[in-house]
């Protein structure tokens, strides 16, 4: 029968993409479906401007797990990663701070701002390097339930407390902190420059609806020195051809494992049989049928789209209704004809290869959140962003170049709705607050494209646009992702188990998801 | 003061931290940059060009100058036509490798050699009896190497003649920046890539030409370090470092015969002259060679295990490790590596490893040595079929 097989896989994203290579390298038939004509969810790269090639959601990457490069051979299948050696932030005075890719030439960039905080940052970088290595081990392991006598849960809590026993007391207790502190409390016990501070406390605050001064933000900066500590394994930086080649790369190993991959195929929802996974029907009412079948789709889609709720306990429901989704960042990406001329730094120069950062100060991004928490746009949003055709020339006709801005805060939930004016506003806010900084950039402007969170759950499917299928907040994290109980991939029902960046390790181009889940589902 | 390249009024302003290697008595960049990484990606993601004017470049003319190449190497020269390059290793009497390079036909009766050590006496020794000139003109002429994807782009923008036409291993004459440049579709790195000819008054001018018709491709300059790792990607070989002269051995055991290098390829025993080394390499054929020249990988899931038994996160060198490092098997010692690297492009840690001929199918497994926090550890390699990175776009 050509609609049965061992194992569906829902959602063509990197996730789906790893579970299906890492099921049907075990030897099982696999299929995955994918409501989009090209796979990659939120890491694909679009020709949306003719010649010109946008990263349009996720842009760089950090965390893809070694093993899964390596177990996969996605070099092989044209994962290439490279360097995005520096952070440029630009300040209201005029003046620049400058993190470049050699540690004397930061120093004394820092020095020149602060001499405390050029010896402060050696030491906060050499502490966070020390608690990412005790931690890391969980990116790799189903996170112990601290709750439950099982032997496994025990085994594994026993594991974790191996690591972090390394740990200095010192460490540990700042390790404790960072648990439950903001990201702004932390940067504020170490450093005394505020764009040092702003920039900082800005990977606390992706992704999430919360800002540097919430609680449990500080946890977050820690996965920023997760990626450094892979050695010279890192897959920290920029992938070539934007995250959508490194989407191609996992499709192209997962096909090679004998994966199908089908495309504009719209799941409608899933068949259950006396309390079992058996099957998918798709939009187009064909029907496919499975042993297990495997959702990378988030949580509250997953559950609440996919599955009548007749076949999930109240509690659960309750509880994937209860899990934040809510989206809080946007994407403009631009099309331009000469690179943008920072007055600070004017000329092109090593500062056009890596990020540039709008955070001259943690008030600055409280007070984009502060608009956003009542439902309303920042005046001047924080941006992260990177010119992707000065780091792989192929993104890009010569001489000209993309331009990738993830701006933080644009909240799903807006006053008054979005719709095309807003969008519109929206995008004009970031040009206006980048232009502040780069006068040149707006005559520059050859196409531009913006989304906001009801485009990126438009054309993603991720609920409410959550870049990493549910805030990475304390409370969502570990044995409590997405909820109590389920951290092992399984569901409530029989041969369905979730796959996707809604379970544990969490969001962005990691792929530990989907490959965890792989490996329960291969213990059956 | 050791020399500057022609280049040197543009590559000396560049060098960020006057980071200097000797080559041939002159000053070649290690990295132009603080760290060589962008400049290696440039090889493999857009387009770096590299001073190469240190080779030792030999004009060999005259009515006999095919007949002193063929007597000197062991591919055959006589077959090869005007506007082709090839590339050939040379043995002394007892078929060891002295030195390996490229011969381009300039035309029918004038070559050029390029050779990594001085080799004016060997070529005079051997021109013994015969109508042939043989004159050094390392000096005269600059040389840049123009290595990765784009580089095509960047000739055809601001060469005289498209470059579209050039095949792998073929030169042609053009102009770049108003002045003469022979270009060979030649290059150190496995990757598509060029290699300019000039003369060295002309030299600065041919950079700037490249570098202003680069700068929209990415183009980079690029040093030593940076080369080095592109190169052991390749699986090629390096004079000094992956082999020892046989002019230059103390001992026998430092020799090797281009059997045990990988380059049984370029041997070619049927062609008509006779050429030195002959009969010991057609009798090693027969007999088989003590030693070959494999790829490794070294497995990376022990080498991590092993870092944080000791409680680090993995660390090797970053950059091409040009020393012997031990390679065994139940024990025993059964040959070493001679270059190793991370390799950045493909996720692995390679080398280039010389084992004795029972350990070289691809597959075998060997202890590679390693040092683990002052502690010296044992870690499996594989052997792998070189080179490790061979991109379709190179010959195509």
């Amino acid at each position: 029968m050509a609609n049965n097989y061992d194992a569906i896989v829902i959602g063509g994203g990197h996730n789906g993409l790893i579970h299906a290579a890492y099921l049907a390298r075990a030897g099982k038939k696999v299929v995955v479906l994918e409501r989009r004509h090209l796979v990659g969810g939120a890491a694909v790269t679009e020709e949306i401007v003719p010649g010109f090639k946008f990263t349009e959601f996720s842009y760089v990457v950090s965390l893809l797990r070694p093993e899964i490069i390596r177990d996969l051979e996605l070099p092989k299948h044209g994962l290439t990663i490279l360097p995005l050696p520096s952070t440029f932030t630009p300040m209201d005075n005029g003046d620049y701070l400058a993190a470049w890719d050699d540690h004397d030439k930061t120093r004394r960039e820092i020095w020149r701002h602060s001499p405390k905080d050029a010896d402060a940052y050696d030491a906060y970088s050499r502490a966070m390097a020390r608690m990412a290595m005790a931690v890391k081990p969980i990116l790799s392991m189903i996170p112990p339930d601290p709750t439950s006598l099982s032997p496994k849960d025990l085994f594994g809590l026993l594991k974790l407390g191996g690591h972090a026993g390394s740990l200095s007391e010192k460490d540990f207790h700042n390790l404790a902190k960072l648990m439950t502190m903001s990201a702004a409390d932390l940067l504020e016990e170490w450093f005394e420059l505020d764009p040092l501070k702003g920039t900082k406390s800005a990977s606390g605050i992706i992704g999430t609806f919360l800002g540097p001064r919430s609680p449990g933000t500080a946890y977050v900066l820690l996965h920023h020195y997760m990626g450094e500590i892979d050695g010279a394994f890192r897959a920290w930086g920029f992938a070539k051809g934007g995250t959508g080649g490194i989407s191609n790369s996992i499709a192209s190993s997962a096909r090679a494992l004998g994966v199908e991959v089908r495309l504009n195929a719209s799941v409608a929802h899933v068949i259950v049989k006396g309390g079992r996974a058996v099957g998918v029907a798709l939009e187009n009412g064909d029907e496919l049928y499975a042993k297990t079948i495997s959702s990378s789709l988030d949580p509250k889609r997953t559950f609440l789209k996919l599955i009548e709720p007749r076949h999930l306990p109240d509690d659960f429901l309750t509880a994937i209704k209860r899990y934040r989704t809510r989206g809080s960042s946007g994407k403009v990406n631009l099309a331009l004809s000469e690179l943008p001329d920072f007055t600070a730094l004017p000329g092109v120069g090593p500062l056009h290869r890596g990020a540039i950062s709008i955070s001259p100060s943690i008030e600055y991004i409280e007070r984009a959140y502060d608009a956003a928490k009542y439902g309303d746009l920042p005046a001047r949003p924080y941006i992260d962003s990177i010119l992707p055709s000065m780091i792989d020339p192929d993104m890009a006709p010569p001489g000209q170049h993309v331009m990738s801005c993830f701006v933080q805060y644009a909240p799903y939930h807006l006053n008054g709705g979005w719709d095309d004016a807003k969008r519109e506003a929206f995008g004009d806010s970031v040009v206006d607050t980048l232009a502040q900084y780069a006068p040149n950039l707006k005559r520059a402007i050859i196409g531009r494209q913006v989304l906001v969170p009801p485009d990126i759950e438009r054309i993603t499917g991720l609920t409410e646009g959550n870049i990493f299928a549910g805030e990475l907040a304390l409370h969502q994290l570990f044995f409590l992702r997405p909820a109590p109980g389920y951290t092992d991939y399984r569901t409530p029902i029989r041969g369905f188990w979730q796959c996707g960046s809604g379970t544990h390790p969490g969001g962005g181009i990691m792929g530990a998801n989907g490959r965890l889940a792989a490996l329960e589902v291969l213990k059956g | 003061m050791l020399l500057g390249t022609p280049f040197h009024a543009r590559t000396q302003p560049l060098n960020e931290a006057q980071v200097w290697r000797r080559w041939s008595g002159y000053l070649a960049a290690g990295a132009y940059e603080l760290t060589h990484e962008r400049e290696y990606w440039a090889i493999r993601n857009a387009a770096a060009l590299i001073d190469v004017s240190p080779l030792l470049k030999y004009h060999v003319h005259g009515p006999d100058a095919a007949r002193l190449l063929d007597r000197m190497v062991t591919r055959d020269v006589s077959r090869l036509g005007v506007g082709r390059v090839l590339y050939t290793p040379w043995c002394d009497t007892e078929g060891k490798v002295i030195d390996d390079g490229t011969i381009t036909r300039l035309d029918a009766q004038r070559f050029r050699l390029t050779a990594a050590e001085p080799n004016y006496r060997w070529l005079s020794m051997n021109a013994v009896g015969l109508d042939v000139t043989v004159e050094d003109v390392s000096s005269q002429v600059a040389s840049l190497a123009l290595q990765g994807p784009k580089s095509r782009l960047i000739l055809n923008a601001c060469a005289a003649d498209s470059l579209d036409g050039l095949a792998y291993f073929r030169v042609t004459h053009t102009r770049v920046g108003g002045v003469p440049v022979t270009i060979s579709r030649t290059g150190y790195t496995g990757d598509l890539g060029y290699e300019l000819w000039c003369d060295a008054r002309d030299a600065v001018a041919v950079w700037d030409t490249l570098m202003t018709a680069g700068a929209a491709y990415g183009i980079t300059p690029t040093g030593i370090l940076a080369l080095d790792i592109a190169r052991v990607e390749a699986g090629l070989i390096m004079l000094d470092v992956d082999y020892t002269s046989a002019h230059v051995a103390t001992i026998p055991e430092q020799k090797s015969s281009p059997f045990e290098l990988n380059l049984g390829w370029a041997v070619d025993l049927k062609k008509a002259a006779r050429f030195v080394g002959r009969k010991a390499l057609a009798a090693e054929k027969t007999s088989g060679s003590a030693w070959q020249m494999v790829g490794l990988e070294i497995e990376w899931p022990n080498l991590e295990r092993l870092f944080w038994e000791e409680g680090l996160p993995p660390r090797i060198p970053n950059t091409t490790v040009r020393a012997s490092i031990p390679l065994s098997s139940l024990g025993r010692q059964v040959g070493y590596a001679s270059s190793s690297c991370w390799s950045p492009l493909l996720k692995k840690y390679i080398a280039l490893a010389h084992v004795e001929a029972a350990h070289a199918k691809p597959g075998d497994l060997l202890m590679f040595e390693i040092m683990v926090q002052h502690k010296h550890r044992y870690t499996p390699a594989r052997v792998v079929p070189l080179p490790f990175f061979n991109p379709e776009r190179k010959r195509e």
